[in-house]
């Protein structure tokens, strides 16, 4: 574990002491729940097309097809016309798209930022580095199967796709949305200590909580 | 780049010279020499600046060669500096006094080759690998097939019909 994660003492500018534990100050390590749906149908499904009508997309590129992004962002494919967005930060986002491949230093982050995200949210895989490693089907440091390690919704295939073919996922991804299977936080909680075991398995230096968020 | 090579060899003992185009050359030079030659092409010579700084694993010689790849700007032309080390216990001066770009150069052998610089600045520190414990990756004894096979879960691969069987099968169920 790296040096400013362990507990010490600190001294502040002020001359007082006080102790630190930056695993257990900074972070809330309780357990992801699972949020069963809290109306009766018809409600459920009000709420589920609103969701399907605002998906906010986290902007955080891990791979090369964070490039198709920019077009789609900007006005030539100009996605927001279909209620889809960029926001700067987990919190803001309910839809994360891992774009391309994912190295196991990226994974790391992205399951900080994925835990941090609001429920209920969606993952897209784009482009098959994402499904089976695409071109690096045998690199000692990327992943090759996304799900092991998050609840992905939704695949895009291509090497790497274009930006229609992202717009058509988000038209999918709506439809699974509405038809209220978009149950990817509540998979990440039912399945939480598989996911984690899939997680340490490859990320050999695991050195923050297992949920923080 | 002849002119050059022939002005240097006058100070320096040098080895082969692989003349890759008009501006650009490689030079082998013994170790011992490097950091002397360096300060020389920059400070004499007029190179502007450190191109890179990479690493060849001659598994089979049992040497690792270091090159760095020296730019003039003003006159257009390259020179890299070819230098042999042992690859066992692998360590090598470094020169990020010379020239800064050098340390993360450093740090990226360090962690990828195994080549130690002593003295570098967070040579030690991880890079790209976070919590690596195998052995360096780029290192040809590494085999990063096997890695990702015991490391990373991998998909089944989709099923693929023969025509020819296929329709042998289709047509003559009973294998006549």
């Amino acid at each position: 574990m790296k040096d400013e994660l362990k507990k010490r003492i600190i001294t502040g500018p002020d001359g007082f002491e006080f102790e630190v534990d930056p695993l257990n100050d900074y972070y809330c390590d309780a357990p992801p729940k699972v949020h069963p749906p809290a109306y009766v149908k018809i409600v459920e499904d009000l709420f589920n097309w609103a969701r399907s009508e605002s998906i906010w997309i986290l902007g955080f590129g891990t791979g090369c097809g964070a490039i198709e992004m920019r077009p789609l962002m900007t006005p030539r494919f100009d996605a927001y016309r279909y209620g889809v967005q960029w926001r700067p930060t987990p919190r803001q986002s309910n839809l994360f798209i891992i774009s391309g491949y994912l190295s196991v230093k990226t994974l790391k982050r992205v399951i900080r930022s994925y835990e941090q995200m609001q429920s209920p949210k969606y993952v897209i895989g784009l482009g098959s580095c994402t499904i089976n490693g695409g071109m690096y089907w045998d690199s000692y440091n990327t992943i090759k199967k996304l799900d092991e390690y998050l609840p992905v919704d939704l695949y895009i295939a291509g090497c790497m796709p274009r930006p229609e073919a992202l717009l058509k996922g988000f038209e999918d991804l709506k439809k699974i949305i509405r038809a209220g299977e978009g149950e990817g936080a509540n998979i990440y909680a039912k399945n939480f200590d598989w996911y984690k075991a899939n997680q340490k398995k490859v990320i050999q230096d695991w050195d923050m909580p297992d949920y923080n968020w | 780049m002849r002119t050059l090579y022939a002005e240097l060899n006058k100070r320096f003992p040098l080895g082969e010279l692989t003349v890759q185009r008009e501006d650009l050359g490689f030079i082998t030079v013994e170790r011992e020499h490097l950091r002397a030659l360096l300060l020389h092409l920059r400070d004499l010579e007029g190179f502007t600046h450190l191109v890179l700084l990479t690493a060849v694993d001659w598994m089979e010689e049992g040497i690792f060669q270091l090159t760095y790849l020296l730019s003039d700007r003003k006159k257009r032309r390259d020179l890299g500096l070819r230098v042999m080390i042992a690859r066992d216990g692998a360590s090598m001066e470094t020169v990020h006094d010379v020239w800064p770009t050098a340390a993360t150069y450093q740090r990226e052998l360090c962690e990828m080759f195994g080549i130690d610089f002593p003295d570098s600045p967070g040579v030690h520190d991880p890079f790209i690998l976070e919590g690596w414990t195998d052995i360096p990756p780029y290192r040809r004894e590494f085999d990063t097939k096997k890695y990702a096979d015991e490391t990373f879960t991998h998909r089944a691969g989709r099923e693929t019909n023969d025509p020819a069987e296929y329709m042998k099968k289709q047509l003559y169920p009973d294998g006549a």
